[in-house]
């Protein structure tokens, strides 16, 4: 079994939900990122996201552009992001980490290499924000021969059929991108997210992630309730971005914050 | 010169232009392109959405423009016969309007109330804002803060349209960031928002829909030449952006293979100094947009800033079939410096009276090279993409002049 399939299994039995924070591999600077991992792990997470930072994120809000143009002045890269991973994985076996990014800097190393490379540094799965099934079958299929996961997206304008796609493609889980727009977005409702999941649970049996616009820990109780995990991104960078001068207690307010949605979750169940 | 070309049918139902193009963007834009595809397949086929985009090309837009023979120019370089396509001529001063007015015509059909466009010369985004104008939509123009600077002309003309121009100051503060910021719009306003790219570039159907707009240039070049030189041209110039203008003149002679094909890289300071917005020259294939094609990127993947005195060629990728033509030979692609550029805006104002765009000047560059190098008797058709008034204060300046 995967590490991911672990993860979700294990908490088919016990009802608890997933707690997924995104953060960016080398914001503020490379060597605050397997620290904080760790970190993250002892606060409550359940899989950790980590951001490659590209020169181009179309998807994401100012909040993660700025954490991606810190990390690429420090000359961070996929190829470092793999080695910060591997780096976490020395002492970590058990917690999955699914890579979230762009596609040219994959395409830059090619689809074969990377699939190793990923595979080397303990990657379970990996989100490319502009690879579509449309596009990934070449992608996705080297990635399952190196046991690691192409993450897919939904979002709320998906169709039936979209759903029923992703079932067919998705593996890991599946990513429900909660509101039309950009990462760090405002305005998310409940109510559309839970009828959503509604609509996907019925379509489909592989866990489902909750993500975009969940800042803190009550949002993170209701929303969890919905599906299989939640995934919480801005609000912890934005805690980097207000400690630019005091990276430790950047960490402490995201650990703080971690560990009050991980509370509230787990009221929940 | 293969045969590929005879039966030119290119992309193919995905949008594929061979390993180029297709459609990679966020998930939730795939609605959105799935909706525009649709459409568009509708109403390319539809005889009253012909006829009116015709009625508009020819009684809005002006069409057909010009082809006219530079005879003057022709004599100083002793060489081939230069025709220009005069497409300064039309209204809002360059080929942007082809393609703004045929997006627009859709956008219409399509029930979209909210129109978004990018820009970097500002000549797509005044050309936006005019149709906008026109048909009373609320329309909304991402700008490069850099290219704001150097094109505040055209950023006033947006604003007398009625156009909201935001300015980016992510990243280079140039085109491609301008991008970025129009797709992170979309995705937030995808259920009334209409995206009319400015190009050649983009997810499907972007890339051969903006061709099929622009096209118009190269159909009415082609019967034009027939008529008043009695043959086909022997070479073809444009310069390349994204590539819209280009393409729009290739396109309709694509099978004809005995008429050869140029397109004009910016080389900005130089392709040596990594100063410049030379995809297809200096650059490798990737993703970015929406599309696989040549990018302008470091090995990691990231994009790297680009340098051209043209903002509207200041942009590190290439429309898709570019890339597909420059790997199955069937255009070359060269590229010229921006004082190479500033030598094609000079001759072409002092001989013939017209004064370019600074885009354009590339492909003007171009023809003082080429153009000495054929025959009397043979023909080079230069794409005279848009006119210069915009980019008078960038001259002056670079003359050291107060205006
Ligand atoms: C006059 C003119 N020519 C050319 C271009 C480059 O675009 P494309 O390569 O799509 O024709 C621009 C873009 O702003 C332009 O304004």
């Amino acid at each position: 079994m995967s590490r991911l399939e672990t993860v979700f299994a294990d908490f088919k039995k016990t009802g608890r939900k997933a707690l997924i924070p995104f953060v960016t591999a080398g914001d503020p600077n490379p060597e605050f990122t397997v620290p904080l991992m760790h970190a993250m792990v002892e606060a409550g997470a359940d899989i950790i996201e980590l951001g490659v930072p590209f020169s181009d994120p179309m998807a994401d809000g100012p909040v993660i552009q700025r954490a991606s143009e810190r990390a690429l002045a420090h000359k961070m890269s996929l190829r470092r992001t793999l080695k910060i991973a591997a780096e976490f994985r020395q002492t970590n076996q058990t917690t999955p980490i699914v890579l979230m990014g762009y596609a040219n800097p994959v395409e830059a190393m090619g689809y074969e290499a990377f699939a190793d490379a990923a595979n080397k540094a303990g990657i379970d799965g990996v989100l490319t924000v502009d690879l579509p099934p449309e596009e990934a079958a070449d992608c996705a299929a080297l990635l399952n021969t190196h046991n690691i996961d192409q993450i897919f997206l939904l979002a709320p304008n998906s169709a039936e059929s979209r759903i029923k796609k992703m079932d067919a493609v998705g593996s890991g889980f599946l990513y429900y991108v909660s509101v039309k727009g950009i990462t760090g977005a405002g305005h998310l409702d409940t109510a559309d997210v839970e009828r959503k999941l509604q609509l996907i649970r019925a379509n489909t049996k592989i866990p489902v992630a909750i993500g975009f616009g969940i800042k803190e820990a009550e949002t993170a109780k209701t929303i969890s309730a919905f599906g299989d995990a939640v995934v919480v991104g801005s609000a912890l960078i934005s805690k980097v971005e207000a400690n630019l001068d005091n990276p430790e207690k950047a960490k402490k307010e995201i650990i703080d914050l971690l560990q009050s949605m991980r509370t509230a979750m787990d009221e929940q169940v | 010169m293969t045969d590929t070309t005879n039966s030119y049918n290119m992309p193919d139902e995905r949008g594929h232009f061979g390993p180029y193009g297709g459609i990679f963007i966020a998930e939730t834009l795939i609605p959105a392109v799935e909706e525009l595809q649709t459409a568009y397949d509708q109403y390319m086929t539809d005889p009253d959405f012909m006829a009116e985009l015709d009625k508009d090309f020819q009684h809005y837009v002006g069409r057909p423009s010009p082809l006219y023979h530079a005879e003057r120019w022709s004599k100083e370089l002793g060489g081939a016969q230069i025709y220009l396509k005069r497409e300064d001529l039309n209204h809002t001063g360059a080929h942007k309007i082809n393609n703004t007015i045929g997006q627009i015509l859709l956008a219409k059909r399509m029930g979209k109330t909210r129109i978004i466009a990018e820009t970097g010369a500002g000549q797509h985004g005044v050309a936006t804002a005019t149709v906008c104008a026109r048909l009373g939509l609320e329309c909304v123009v991402y700008m490069g803060a850099v290219d704001i600077a150097r094109q505040a002309l055209n950023v006033y003309r947006m604003q007398l349209l009625g156009a909201k121009v935001v300015s980016v100051s992510s990243g280079s503060k140039t085109l491609k960031d301008a991008l970025n910021e129009a797709i992170r719009d979309w995705v937030t306003n995808v259920d009334n928002t209409f995206y009319i790219i400015g190009t050649v570039a983009g997810p499907a159907p972007y890339p051969e829909m903006v061709r099929e707009f622009q096209a118009i240039i190269g159909r009415e070049a082609r019967e034009q030449c027939l008529t008043q030189a009695g043959k086909l041209p022997d070479a073809l110039i444009a310069c390349i952006g994204g590539g819209s203008n280009a393409i729009g003149l290739f396109h309709p002679f694509i099978n004809d293979t005995d008429v050869k094909m140029f397109g004009v890289e910016a080389a900005g300071d130089g392709i040596e100094t990594g100063r410049h917005s030379a995809a297809i020259c200096a650059g490798r294939p990737g993703v970015l947009h929406g599309n696989r094609t040549y990018l302008i990127e470091d090995d990691d993947g990231e994009i790297i800033e680009t340098h051209s005195i043209s903002a509207g060629l200041d942009y590190p990728g290439v429309g898709p079939e570019h890339a597909w033509l420059n790997d199955i030979g069937r255009a070359d692609y060269v590229s010229v410096t921006d004082e190479e550029a500033l030598e094609g805006f000079h001759a072409l104002t002092k001989l013939e009276g017209i004064i370019p765009a600074l885009e354009s000047s590339h492909a003007m560059a171009y023809t003082l090279k080429l153009a000495p190098t054929m025959k009397t008797d043979e023909i080079i058709i230069v794409n005279l993409s848009g006119r210069g008034d915009k980019d008078m204060h960038t001259m002056a300046e670079r003359e050291g002049i107060k205006i």
